[in-house]
């Protein structure tokens, strides 16, 4: 995991390196500091010697100066590293996101994509930071410090024995601890977050069954939960300050009183023992180890919560796209015809039964095909393996004579165009939205197609025509102009083989007829499949598939279907009965 | 889950000052605890600094005299150790009690605050909901709570405590030495400006980073929600291209912020040693020039250490403030949505459940009996009368816009009798939802009059009003929760039995029932797992379960396969039969069995009548009947 999401520091590589380097200089004369104060107390000040205070006042403004020219760089390679790691990061994950499957895609889901692509980059970013920065200083210092205070006198040095365990003991031992309730608490703060939602959007809901009150009540015990479990949490939290007190205050005393001693019988001399200028610096030395390991603690707390979004970035780096083009693909797709040879297909290795079961069926270039069947009769998962969108489980899918897993994948989907259920328009205008079909189509490309799909006269109606704003998701235009918009776009690829999957749901009868005239009119030559939940858009269709429970259950023209299937009939008298009666 | 939108980023409060104020109104049952954190802040404060003081004293009065010969006093040094730890303690019991406190303090005003947010929330109009979009709306709750959070809990408790610190280590220093500590307020000065003027110059880089970050995550929502069609359509490339140019933008600009932003510490870090070198040197000088007596070895050594815990409270303030000022930004939004002017309601006829005798006598009851009627207190007199609910409304020129400019309902007059069924058709915005949502009083119109039994429905108190009133939107909207919750939901009292009899009124109950966990299978982001269909079953079952003598019904218009739909559509009838029904009609079968039609244009009532009637009429009824619906 580690290793998979270090490999997107890349170039930034020396930067994350000098980053703790200049750190560790920058610390070294933080550490310096004390020592060299010691020196000025004990020869300049306790000798009055006014040469030695200036030189070592001196020398002590250098050592100020060498740190904070080593900060500064050490703060500017981390940030250098830093942004650039996200910005690989993001980088490696969206190009290999744009190499997923549709599989792929529904492991994760899409929400969860963008989620790991933002939020959960940004925290690794952060938590990258504080890695090549705090990660070390405060282990460095701690053991500078620590070395510098043995240097002064082994024998004080032995209360950090006893404080340094304590402080560690407490800090740690309190960690999971706290872990646990923020949570607990992080879950039940989702829960309130989804009670606000869903009263925002349901407001209409909760305001007709006059609900408020209940609302109220019911948010007010999640805050409550909230509440009690946060106090729990920072309560025990609040164990940690008065322990890092605790020690500093025992060695400060211990200091004090063993120093005490020490200094007396040395009589001050710095030849023969500990002095006053070095027992000072050992009560710098005692902050500056004790802050040191409390910032560990909160290094280890940081990364610790980094785990998480840890595992889910590197999950989607982990991902093998499951369809990918064949090596010495076929590059042209000779006609629109499509087979089916008992084709069955199941969504994953895991699920309980079989999506589709052993379909067989020819489609001549250029037939018109009308799919009808309940929700979960499997239709859409049936023409979502024509551009293969998924792979088939068991038998063989041919377009044009050639089975799809032998095409280079871009030259398949070029020919086969779609137009999804759940479908989509892209902030930007009109003709931005269409030219995904075709990026180089001239304005009358753009028109024609248009027309056939029945779009160009609303779009021109507006005062902007093709140089409208969409916004995104398409949420400015209404659902029959969004299905229309999506087909037109589908056009502009002049595809081999068009699906239409129930993507004239909101449009009206009237203007489901003519595109569908259009179609057979302007272009004779295209494979049409359309799925459909009106009779009257697919009646006049040259095959109409009838599925149920993933089994191709009839195929045939209107009339035949008529005669031989029960399913196909019932659907018709009902849609019929409704328009007549 | 989507990110979450950054608002008002860098955005200053109008009114700092007052919004402080107002904040501090949810501390005030707090004062005595708040009274007790200060105090404890204070006694920790001391007892820190008597520690760095303590060494002064040691080498002073203990160490040097000793050195210098005098009886060894080991006992006053241990009486003297023994004062200090005194005081230790006392320092350590008050940083634990400080803590301690707080949490309850910070982490009560916030629910407290939470909690009234939500409350008026629900109490807002419609209408707040129509002109703030959700996002928006959730923000308030995740965003700016949050930056309150920070600031009651983290910032405010700071910077009281690196006030007070500030305070009595400036005491502690002016007595140690003031010639010192002048020294040390000049350079003090200078550290704070040099890093002030830093942390402005990185502002506006903050602000870029904060754009250019809004920007990539937006293209990568956009995308990777859309992530099948650009597969579909062979636009990985292009989306690469587009990606990394923002990418690479954000790089560069988070580069330069955060190269500011993490320079800022070092830089006031190390100027605090430089700081140091200073008094090093002038304190040096003192000593040897001035004498000992002025400037003793042992105060030095103990100002020095002090002076380290001087400029670190200056530099928490500074960056306490730039915080506080953000955070009162959050919190201003937060009053504005609570200033929010609440739903008016001054109606006074109520709703109770009613026995009705056999002679038309009323007769209120405490418990459920299947017949309502109003409750008419007359403040004349005192007195009280009763008339039972029926179900009449009636519309008389109403005239209403959901802006004043802008007018979209033009002096409709309409009637309902009791058990009629009215259909309204026509294009999307004639007006149609408008209609139902002035019913139930969602909004209040500008002229004419709506009754209700003939009662004006301005005189029956809101909840009343609605409680008479079935609702089911197109949107469903369902709860998180079990489906019997959801169900029960329309009516709290309901029994299990009462929620399963709705559920087979609206057809509901066979699906329910193969779910895993039949009514206890729990819901989740509005019954993701459900089908359209599915939510609307359960949508009239919640209707059916509340049982109102007038329903508002606005047909789906999405496609749900024709099995579910001749089940809704069959849940519909049921739910209609017995009662005065306005129907927003998607379906021809549902406007040719309805009463009256009402077909709408442009906020006017065009045509009504009966199916046969209008499609005699040869008008826009039947020019939409013939042409099919444009289902939008």
């Amino acid at each position: 995991m580690v290793k998979r999401l270090s490999r997107c520091i890349r170039e930034y590589k020396t930067a994350a390196l000098l980053a703790p380097l200049f750190m560790i200089g920058e610390v070294a004369m933080q550490v310096l500091i004390p020592l060299i104060m010691a020196n000025l107390y004990d020869y300049g000040i306790a000798l009055q010697n006014m040469e030695v205070v200036v030189t070592r006042s001196l020398l002590l403004c250098g050592c100020a100066a060498a740190s904070l020219a080593f900060g500064a760089l050490s703060a500017t390679c981390s940030a250098k590293a830093g942004t650039g790691f996200a910005r690989n990061l993001r980088h490696d994950m969206y190009y290999h996101v744009q190499d997923f499957s549709f599989s792929n895609i529904d492991k994760f889901s899409a929400a969860s994509i963008v989620t790991r692509l933002t939020a959960d980059v940004s925290s690794l970013q952060n938590a990258f930071q504080m890695m090549i920065r705090m990660a070390i200083r405060c282990p460095v210092m701690l053991t500078l410090a620590l070395l510098s205070a043995l240097s002064i006198s082994p024998k004080l040095s032995l209360v950090y024995l006893v404080t340094i365990p304590i402080l560690a003991a407490v800090l740690l031992g309190l960690m999971p601890v706290v872990f646990k309730i923020f949570d607990r608490v992080f879950k039940t703060y989702d829960r309130l977050n989804t009670v606000v939602q869903e009263n925002v959007h349901g407001v209409r809901v909760v305001k007709s069954f006059v609900r408020e009150d209940y609302e109220v009540r019911k948010f007010s015990d999640i805050s409550g939960t909230v509440y009690k479990d946060f106090v729990k949490a920072e309560r025990i939290l609040a164990v940690n300050d008065p322990t890092m007190r605790f020690c500093v205050y025992v060695c400060m005393i211990v200091l004090s009183w063993v120093g005490a001693h020490m200094v007396v019988a040395s009589g001050n001399n710095p030849e023969l023992g500990l002095t006053t200028g070095q027992l000072s610096s050992m009560f710098t030395y005692t902050t500056q180890i004790l802050t040191s390991l409390m910032m560990v603690s909160m290094v280890i707390v940081t990364l610790t919560m980094t785990r998480a979004p840890m595992r889910r970035c590197s999950e989607i780096l982990a991902e093998e796209p499951d369809l990918v083009s064949p090596e010495h693909a076929v590059t042209e797709v000779p006609d629109g015809s499509v087979d089916f040879e008992n084709v069955s297909f199941r969504y994953s290795a895991e699920a309980q039964q079989d999506a589709l079961k052993n379909v067989t069926l020819h489609i001549p270039s250029g037939a018109t095909v009308g799919i009808l069947g309940a929700t979960g009769s499997s239709k859409s998962t049936m023409v979502q393996l024509i551009p293969r969108l998924y792979d088939v489980t068991e038998g063989s899918l041919k377009v044009g004579g050639i089975d799809v897993r032998d095409y280079d994948l871009a030259v398949l989907r070029d020919s086969v165009s779609m137009v999804l259920q759940k479908n989509l328009l892209f902030s930007g205008t009109v003709s931005d939205n269409l030219r995904w079909g075709d990026p180089d189509a001239t304005d009358e490309e753009l028109r024609k197609a248009c027309r056939l799909a029945q779009a160009d006269e609303f779009i021109l109606a507006h005062a902007e025509g093709y140089d409208r704003k969409i916004e995104q998701g398409g949420t400015n235009v209404s659902g029959g102009q969004k299905q229309r918009l999506c087909i037109a776009r589908a056009l502009l690829k002049k595809p081999k083989i068009l699906i239409l999957d129930d993507s004239t749901s909101a449009v009206d009868t009237r203007t489901d007829a003519l595109i569908r005239k259009a179609f057979r009119e302007e272009i004779p030559d295209t494979t049409k499949l359309i799925i459909a939940q009106r009779v009257s858009s697919i009646m006049d269709a040259d095959m109409i598939l009838v599925m149920e429970n993933g089994e191709l259950k009839s195929v045939g023209t209107h009339e035949e279907l008529l005669e031989t299937s029960p399913i196909y009939r019932d659907i018709y008298r009902a849609q019929e009965k409704e328009r007549d009666a | 889950m989507a990110p979450i939108r950054m608002r008002g980023d860098g955005k200053k409060a109008r009114d700092p000052k007052g919004t402080l104020l107002r904040l501090t109104k949810y501390l005030k049952s707090y004062l005595p605890a708040l009274c007790f954190v200060l105090g404890c802040i204070l006694i920790g404060s001391i007892a820190q600094t008597v520690g760095n003081r303590s060494l002064g004293r040691l080498v002073d009065d203990y160490i040097l005299p000793m050195v210098g010969g005098a009886e060894k006093d080991y006992a006053g040094l241990a009486r003297y150790l023994f004062l200090i730890g005194g005081i230790f303690a006392a320092g350590i019991l008050s940083a634990f009690l400080q803590n301690y406190v707080m949490a309850g303090v910070g982490q009560g005003a916030q629910k407290k605050i939470r909690d009234e947010l939500f409350t008026k929330m629900q109490r807002l109009p419609i209408r707040y909901f129509d002109s703030n979009t959700a996002g928006d709306i959730m923000s308030h709750y995740t965003n700016d709570v949050d930056t309150l959070r920070q600031l009651i809990g983290q910032a405010l408790p700071q910077c009281a405590s690196s006030v007070i610190t500030l305070a009595v280590v400036f005491v502690s220093l002016l007595t140690t030495s003031w010639m010192l500590t002048v020294v040390l307020l000049v350079s003090s000065v200078a550290v704070v400006v040099t890093t002030k003027i830093l942390a402005g110059k990185s502002r506006g880089f903050f602000v870029a980073q904060q754009r250019s970050l809004g920007a990539v995550n937006g293209y990568i929502e956009e995308m990777v929600s859309g992530q099948k069609v650009v597969k579909i359509f062979n636009h990985e490339e292009a989306c690469k291209k587009e990606f990394d140019g923002l990418n690479d933008t954000l790089r560069d600009v988070a580069y330069a912020a955060g190269k500011y932003s993490s320079i800022l510490f070092p830089i006031n870090a190390n100027l605090g040693y430089i700081q140091y070198a200073i008094l090093a040197i002038v304190g040096g000088a003192i000593n040897i020039f001035l004498g000992s007596q002025v400037l003793t070895l042992g105060r030095l050594m103990a100002f020095m250490l002090l002076s380290r815990s001087f400029n670190m409270p200056i530099s928490q303030i500074s960056n306490q403030i730039n915080a506080i000022v953000m955070a009162l930004a959050g919190a201003e939004r937060i009053f504005d949505l609570m200033d929010e002017q609440p739903e008016e309601d001054e109606g006074y006829v109520s709703l109770v459940n009613a026995r009705i005798g056999a002679d038309g006598t009323i007769a209120e009851s405490t418990e459920r009996s299947g017949q309502w009627a109003w409750k008419h207190p007359h403040t004349a007199d005192g007195s009280v009368t009763y008339e039972a609910l029926r179900g009449h409304i009636e519309m008389e020129h109403v005239t209403f816009g959901y802006v004043p400019e802008k007018t979209v309902l033009h002096d409709v007059t309409l009637y309902a009798e009791p058990g009629q069924k009215i259909a309204f058709v026509g294009a999307t915005g004639a007006g149609k939802t408008t209609i139902t949502n002035l019913i139930n009083r969602f909004y209040d119109i500008e002229d004419g009059k709506i009754r209700y039994d003939g009662i004006n429905i301005r005189k029956i108190g809101k909840s009343d009003l609605r409680r008479s009133l079935g609702m089911v939107l197109q949107e469903t909207n369902l709860f998180t929760g079990t489906v019997m919750e959801n169900i029960r939901y329309g009516r709290l009292d309901a029994s299990d039995e009462d929620c399963i009899r709705a559920a087979r009124l609206a057809n509901a109950h066979d699906f329910i029932t193969r779910l895993p966990q039949g009514y206890d299978t729990v819901l989740t982001g509005n019954g993701a797992s459900l089908s359209q269909g599915q939510r609307q079953l359960i949508a009239i079952a919640r209707a059916a379960v509340a049982d109102p003598p007038v329903m508002i019904l606005d047909e789906a218009t999405s496609s749900i396969d024709t099995h579910t739909e001749a089940l809704v559509q069959a849940g519909m009838d049921a739910l209609m039969k017995g009662r005065t029904v306005f129907v927003i009609a998607h379906r021809l079968s549902t406007v040719r069995n309805s009463d009256c039609i009402m077909v709408l244009d442009h906020g006017r009532i065009i045509e009504r009548g009966s199916h046969t009637d209008l499609l005699a009429q040869k008008g826009t009824y039947y020019r939409l009947y013939t042409g099919a619906f444009e289902l939008e």
